[in-house]
C-alpha cells in the first residue's frame, strides 16, 4: 500500500542516522523531499505542495522531532496534522437560510457529477422532511433533461422542465415561481457542464445566480482531477463566489489531492463527497480521512468505523 | 489552442535572457511538466534524457531547451506506434471511468467514419446510467446511423451480442459499442467488461477489435491506474484524450505511453460533433512546445 511506501521511504531516510541520535536539518529536508513526492503523486497542486512543505519543514525542525526515537512516525504525524488542519473543519450541512423556497445551484465542469449530485441532495433533503424540487437548466447535453427526470423519479422528487428550447436563465426564474405556488421548499438547479474559461457560459451562470439568489452554489468536482483543479476552482469561485464543494467519485482509488488544492485556493468548505453512482452514495466530508487518503494511508478510518 | 500557448509562453519565460541550461533551469522545467500532469516519474525520466542530450551534444544555450524537450516527449509518444487502421469489419469498444466523454466520443467517431464512406452502427451498451440510451440515440440521429438498443437495466453483453449479429446481417463496416462508465477498482463491473470483450471475440472473430480507453484530460495521476487495469481486463489498444479545450494539458498521456506503451489515437476538443481530431504526436508536441 502507498502508506507503507511513504512510511517505508521515511524509515529509509532515517535509517542512516540510527545510533546518531538526533535529527539534523538535512535529515528533515530529505524526509520532506519524500513527502513532497507523495503529495505530487496524489495530485496536490505543485504550488500548494511547495507552500505546504515550507510550512511543515519549519514545524518539523522543532525540538521534539529532533530528539524523537521514532522520527518517521513523528514526521508523518506532523504532516498529517498540518494537512488535516489545512483541509478545514467538518461542514457537511447545507445553509438553506430563511426564504422559501431555498435555492441550491450546482455548477462545474462537464461530467463531474452535477446531475447525479442533484439527485443525491434531493434524496437527503427529502429524508429530512423537506419538499425539494429539481430544475432542469441543462439544455445542452443530449438527454440531460431525461437523465434528471429519471434521477428525480428514482428519489421520488418532481422535476421542473421547460424543454431544451428555453433560455436557462428564464427556466430558473420560472422554477422559483412554480415552487412557491406548489409548496416546494427547496429548489435544486442542475446546470450544464461548462469549462471555466468559457466566458459565454460562465456569464449564463452569473445571470442564473442573479435571478434566483441562491443560498448555496456548490461546485461539483471530480476527485480524480489533476493539477488543473486550482484553475477550475478559482475561476468558478471568482465568478460566482461559490459556497462550497462536492467532491465526487471518491469510491475510486484516487488519492484525491485535488481536495487540498481546491481548499487552498478557494478557502471554501468541501461539504459532501460522492461515493458511488447510486443516489444514496453521498457522505459527509471528514478532513482527517481525506488527509490520510492523500498521504496514501487509504480509508483505514472509514473502514474501522464501518466494521 | 489557448492552453498550449500558455505552456509555450511559460517555457519561453524561463529560457529567455540568454540563460544557460543548468540545474536551476531544469528544475523550473520540472515544475512546468508536473503542472501539466506528466507525473513525478516520467518528468524525472524526461529531465534525465535532456541532461544526457545536453552532455552528448555539448549544447548549453537555454534556447535549445524547448527543442530537446520536444524531442524527448516526441520519442516517448511515437515509439513503436503503428498508425490506426480503419478496416472492415471492425468493432470499436469504448470504455472508461464515469463521465470522461465516452458517449460523446462515439458520436464524433461515427460521424468521422461515416464521412470516410463507412457503414457505421452504434450499440447502446450502457444499460445502466439514467438516460444513457436516449443520449446515444440522439447522437445516432445526428450522425444518421442505425443503433441497436435494449431496455435500461438489461444485460450489456447481450445487447452487444445483438449488435454483432445485426452488423453481420447488414454488412456494417464499423460497429461502435458504448459501455457504462465504471471505476477500474470495481471488481464486478470490470468482470462484466471482460465478459463483453469475450463475447465480441467469440461472436465476431473475423472483425478487427479496437478497444479505446477514453481519458479526461483534466485527470491526474489516477489515469495511469485506470489505463493499467482497463488494459488488463479489456486489452486496450488505444486512448482518446477528451476535454483538451479546457486549460488542462493532458500530460498524463505521456506518462501512460512511457509506462504502458498505449498509443493515443484521438483528442476531443469540445462538445460538438466535429470537435474530434486524429492524434498526431508531432503536431501535439509542436503545439505544446513550439
Ligand atoms: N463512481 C461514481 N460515479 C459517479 C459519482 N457521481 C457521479 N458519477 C457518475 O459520473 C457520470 C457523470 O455524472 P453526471 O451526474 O451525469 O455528471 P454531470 O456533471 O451532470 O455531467 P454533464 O451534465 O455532462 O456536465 C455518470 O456516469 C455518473 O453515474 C460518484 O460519486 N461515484
Ligand atoms: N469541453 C468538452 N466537453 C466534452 C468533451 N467530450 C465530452 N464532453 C462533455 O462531457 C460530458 C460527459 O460526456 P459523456 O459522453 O456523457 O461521457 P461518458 O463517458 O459517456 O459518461 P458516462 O456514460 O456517464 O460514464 C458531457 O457534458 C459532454 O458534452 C470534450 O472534448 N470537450
Ligand atoms: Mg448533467
Ligand atoms: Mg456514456
Amino acid at each position: 500500500m502507498a502508506f507503507e511506501s511513504l512510511s517505508g521511504k521515511l524509515q529509509e531516510v532515517f535509517k542512516k542516522l540510527r545510533g546518531k541520535g538526533k535529527l539534523s536539518e538535512k535529515d528533515i529536508k530529505d524526509a520532506m523531499r519524500e513527502v513532497k513526492v507523495a503529495l505530487l503523486e496524489a495530485d496536490v497542486n505543485f504550488k500548494v505542495v511547495k507552500d505546504f512543505i515550507n510550512a511543515v519543514t519549519e514545524k518539523a525542525l522543532g525540538q521534539e522531532v529532533m530528539e524523537s526515537l521514532t522520527p518517521a512516525q513523528q514526521v508523518i504525524k506532523i504532516v498529517n496534522e498540518e494537512l488535516t488542519s489545512l483541509m478545514g473543519s467538518t461542514q457537511s450541512w447545507l445553509n438553506l437560510g430563511n426564504k422559501i423556497p431555498a435555492v441550491i445551484m450546482m455548477v462545474g465542469l462537464q461530467g463531474s457529477g452535477k446531475t447525479t449530485a442533484c439527485g443525491k441532495l434531493a434524496n437527503l433533503l427529502k429524508k429530512q422532511g423537506k419538499n425539494p424540487m429539481l430544475v432542469a437548466c441543462d439544455v445542452i447535453r443530449p438527454a440531460a433533461i431525461k437523465q434528471l427526470q429519471v434521477v428525480g423519479s428514482n428519489v421520488n422528487v418532481p422535476v421542473f422542465t421547460m424543454g431544451d428550447k428555453t433560455n436557462p436563465v428564464d427556466i430558473a426564474k420560472a422554477s422559483i415561481d412554480y415552487a412557491k405556488s406548489h409548496n416546494m421548499d427547496v429548489v435544486i438547479i442542475d446546470t450544464a457542464g461548462r469549462l471555466h474559461i468559457d466566458d459565454e457560459l460562465m456569464e449564463e451562470l452569473i445571470n442564473i445566480k442573479k435571478v434566483v439568489n441562491p443560498d448555496e452554489i456548490l461546485l461539483v468536482v471530480d476527485a480524480m482531477t489533476g493539477q488543473d483543479a486550482v484553475n477550475v476552482a478559482s475561476s468558478f469561485n471568482e465568478r460566482l463566489d461559490i459556497t462550497g464543494v462536492i467532491l465526487t467519485k471518491l469510491d475510486g482509488d484516487t488519492r484525491g489531492g485535488a481536495a487540498l488544492s481546491i481548499k487552498a485556493v478557494t478557502q471554501k468548505p468541501i461539504k459532501y463527497i460522492g461515493t458511488g453512482e447510486k443516489l444514496s452514495d453521498i457522505e459527509p466530508f471528514y478532513p482527517d480521512r481525506m488527509a490520510s487518503r492523500i498521504l496514501g494511508m487509504g480509508d483505514v478510518l472509514t473502514l474501522i468505523e464501518k466494521a | 489552442l489557448k492552453t498550449r500557448d500558455n505552456l509555450t509562453s511559460k517555457i519561453d519565460n524561463i529560457v529567455g535572457f540568454g540563460r544557460k541550461i543548468n540545474e536551476e533551469l531544469l528544475e523550473e522545467l520540472e515544475e512546468i511538466l508536473i503542472l501539466a500532469d506528466v507525473g513525478v516519474n516520467t518528468t524525472s525520466a524526461i529531465i534525465e534524457g535532456i541532461r544526457q542530450k545536453v552532455k552528448e551534444r555539448k549544447v548549453s544555450d537555454a534556447s535549445m531547451l524547448k527543442e530537446l524537450l520536444a524531442e524527448e516527449v516526441y520519442e516517448i509518444l511515437q515509439k513503436d506506434v503503428e498508425p490506426f487502421a480503419l478496416t472492415s469489419p471492425m468493432v470499436i469498444l469504448v470504455v472508461g471511468v464515469n463521465g470522461v466523454g465516452k458517449t460523446t466520443t462515439i458520436g464524433k467517431l461515427a460521424n468521422l467514419y461515416k464521412k470516410e464512406g463507412k457503414k457505421v452502427m452504434l450499440v447502446a451498451g450502457d444499460t445502466f446510467r439514467a438516460a444513457a440510451i436516449d443520449q446515444l440515440e440522439i447522437w445516432a440521429e445526428r450522425v444518421n446511423c442505425p443503433i441497436i438498443k435494449h431496455q435500461e437495466g438489461s444485460d450489456p453483453a447481450s445487447v452487444i451480442f445483438d449488435g454483432i449479429q445485426a452488423a453481420k446481417a447488414r454488412g456494417i463496416d464499423v460497429l461502435i459499442c458504448d459501455t457504462a462508465g465504471r471505476l477500474h477498482n470495481k471488481k464486478n463491473l470490470m468482470e462484466e467488461l471482460r465478459k463483453i470483450r469475450k463475447v465480441i471475440d467469440r461472436e465476431y472473430p473475423e472483425a478487427k477489435v479496437e478497444t479505446l480507453l477514453v481519458l479526461d484530460a483534466t485527470t491526474g495521476q489516477n489515469a495511469i491506474q485506470q489505463a493499467k487495469i482497463f488494459k488488463e481486463v479489456s486489452n486496450i489498444t488505444g486512448i482518446v484524450l477528451t476535454k483538451l479545450d479546457g486549460t488542462a494539458k493532458g500530460g498524463i498521456i505521456v506518462a501512460i505511453k512511457a509506462e504502458l506503451g498505449i498509443p493515443i489515437r484521438y483528442i476531443g476538443i469540445g462538445e460538438e460533433i466535429e470537435d474530434l481530431q486524429v492524434f498526431d504526436a508531432k503536431s501535439f508536441v509542436s503545439a505544446i512546445f513550439e
